[in-house]
């Protein structure tokens, strides 16, 4: 049932190239509040809590909550807790922030890439991924099942 | 609604900025401006009148890096604008326990005054003297700020945080997206609130309870209320109820703007804002009752804390503070009762007699930051009480306490008794 090998194609928010397992995250979570510094989800109101986003390829569908979210993401993006991209299914300013400031002061390029409703169903959880996204308003793409596992 | 394949297009002057004739603060502001604008699938940039800054909260050091670099190539603010709460008292340091985010805090804070930003360090500056016009474009952060901003005062503005709110306040600009269009302030859902007791809309519980439940309704999206009471022009009645509202929906979900028809004004009629086809979605009771129960984590009547004002306290919520204090007791002296606020509202509230009352009873009073994002409450503290849905919903996270959600008069008679009472007969 893998969708190995499959492409799917968005829109670069936020250049860059990552490979790492995917996260989808079930609900959404706040990364101010819901995620700590150290990468792990904090919100007790969330039904993935206690998982590490750190190093993966984070699946979100919507924003929630708090507009501090961006300096925390951008915060463990210095400090090597951050995903290793966030594939979105709303175009969130918040997260792209903390992106763009990450690359601002650290030249750390995390990709984010804005994916439609159709694509976001094809990720399976936990498959390695790898995302290339190119300048904005440029298009991403996001490769599955790229090592076995 | 995505305008795809309209690129963005910058005016001479803003081009200008974007290639560093301003010096680099001011470029570095607009490519956070400009990426922000592309990726919402903006054609053009606004002029805003105003901006509220959240970036002066440490949550670490990337965000004063930031700030010290636009300090150190030359920013400045080019508009009217107010900080949010920041990570420490200035008026008393010494309440933070935790040193390294009381000097890093207080650097932060620094920066963004050195920035030319307003000192209010409030999270309700719109109870603080900052109000835009119905109608005028604004770039606020903090998500009550912004709901109440968009909802209860009609101004516009989109999701903005740190750093977009420090980078359009700099540059005069934000993108022509999102809550700043017409299209998108519509409400594509509607709640019917007309099966809920009218008496239980006179108790102040009941309106973060309306604002959790339209965060898990609504999610991010703009959604109708009905069957609310509620007037704008009450002396701040309906206003404080509104904020409580927008400020759990904000957490709860991602509310950014709320219409409640007949109260707010973008919403005289339903059919004046409603979208075509927008689902009707009935909302009672027992939804309520269940919303209390989540944001309520506490088991039995252990009671160490009591935590008022978040977002900030306004004059109107000291005065019926200081009414149910006049002629009762003191606090137990096993529970600590703060009230957080903005020190214009403490100054204006203190003239008015009405912050006496609860020194009197045993609380105290924390400005410049919030009880929940700042080591201010004793080690140790289990249970806390609040009224405040925004507080309940991020303190068990944030601060490892458990919560208990009830009103203004049963945190304050919970305080007195040293634990937990709660008014059941509200609930049938």
């Amino acid at each position: 049932m893998s969708a190995s090998g499959a492409e799917l194609t968005g829109k670069s928010l936020h250049p860059g190239t990552a490979r790492g397992p995917l996260l989808v995250l079930t609900e959404p979570v706040s990364f101010w509040g819901g995620v700590n510094a150290d990468g792990v989800i904090v919100d007790r109101h969330h039904p993935q809590r206690g998982t590490s986003v750190v190093g993966r390829v984070v699946v979100m569908r919507d924003g929630r909550g708090s507009s501090s979210a961006s300096a925390v993401l951008a915060e463990q993006i210095r400090s090597g807790h951050a995903p290793a991209a966030l594939l979105l299914g709303e175009r969130d300013a918040v997260l792209l922030l903390g992106a763009l400031v990450g690359a601002e002061l650290y030249d750390v390029r995390m990709p984010v890439v804005w994916l439609d409703g159709p694509a976001l169903d094809r990720l399976r959880p936990d498959d390695d991924v790898e995302v290339r996204a190119g300048d904005p308003p440029g298009t991403a793409t996001v490769r599955c099942c790229v090592a076995a596992r | 609604m995505t305008r795809s394949g309209t690129p963005l297009r910058l005016t001479e002057r803003e081009q200008q900025m974007l290639d560093g004739r301003d010096g680099e603060a001011v470029a570095l502001c607009m490519r956070l401006v400009t990426a922000v604008a592309r990726a919402s699938g903006a054609s053009r940039l606004l002029k805003v009148a105003s901006a509220h800054v959240d970036g002066c909260l440490y949550h670490g050091r990337a965000g004063l890096d930031f700030a010290e670099r636009l300090v150190a190539t030359g920013g400045r603010v080019s508009v009217r604008t107010t900080l949010n709460v920041g990570s420490l008292d200035l008026l008393h340091p010494g309440l933070v326990r935790d040193k390294e985010i009381a000097a890093s805090g207080r650097r932060l804070m620094e920066a963004y005054v050195e920035l030319g930003c307003e000192p209010t360090w409030s999270c309700a500056p719109y109870q603080s003297g900052h109000r835009p016009a119905p109608g005028s474009h604004v770039a606020w952060a903090e998500s009550n700020a912004i709901a109440f901003v968009n909802s209860v005062l009609g101004a516009r503005t989109d999701r903005y945080g740190d750093f977009l709110d420090i980078a359009a306040a700099v540059t005069g600009r934000a993108p022509d997206a999102g809550l700043h269009r017409d299209e998108a302030r519509r409400a594509v859902l509607v709640l019917d609130l007309s099966g809920v007791s009218r008496a239980l809309f006179e108790e102040d519980v009941a309106w973060p309870l309306v604002g959790a439940v339209l965060g898990a309704r609504a999610g991010t999206r703009v959604a109708a209320l009905t069957g609310l009471p509620g007037d704008l022009a009450d002396g701040g009645r309906t206003e404080d109820r509104l904020k409580a509202l927008g400020a759990t929906a904000a957490s709860s979900g991602g509310v950014a703007l709320f219409h409640v028809v007949g109260v707010t004004p973008e919403a005289p009629t339903l059919e004046s804002i409603a979208a075509p086809g927008a689902p009707t979605v009935s909302v009672g009771t027992a939804e309520l009752r269940a919303a209390r129960d989540e944001l309520s984590t506490a088991v039995g009547d252990r009671l160490d804390a009591v935590s008022l004002g978040t977002p900030h306290f306004s004059v109107s919520e000291f005065a019926a503070l200081a009414g149910l204090l006049r002629g009762g007791g003191p606090f137990s002296d096993t529970v600590d009762v703060w009230v957080s606020t903005s020190r214009r509202v403490l100054d204006e509230a203190g003239a008015l007699g009405y912050v006496d009352p609860l020194l009197a009873a045993g609380g105290r009073v924390l400005t410049d930051t919030c009880t929940y994002v700042t080591p201010v409450l004793r080690p140790g503290t289990g249970t806390v009480m609040t009224n405040s849905g925004k507080w309940a919903w991020y303190a068990p996270g944030n601060l490892g306490v458990d919560t208990v959600l009830g009103s203004l008069a049963e945190c304050v008679g919970s305080a007195r008794a040293g634990k937990v009472v709660r008014d059941e007969r509200l609930w049938g």
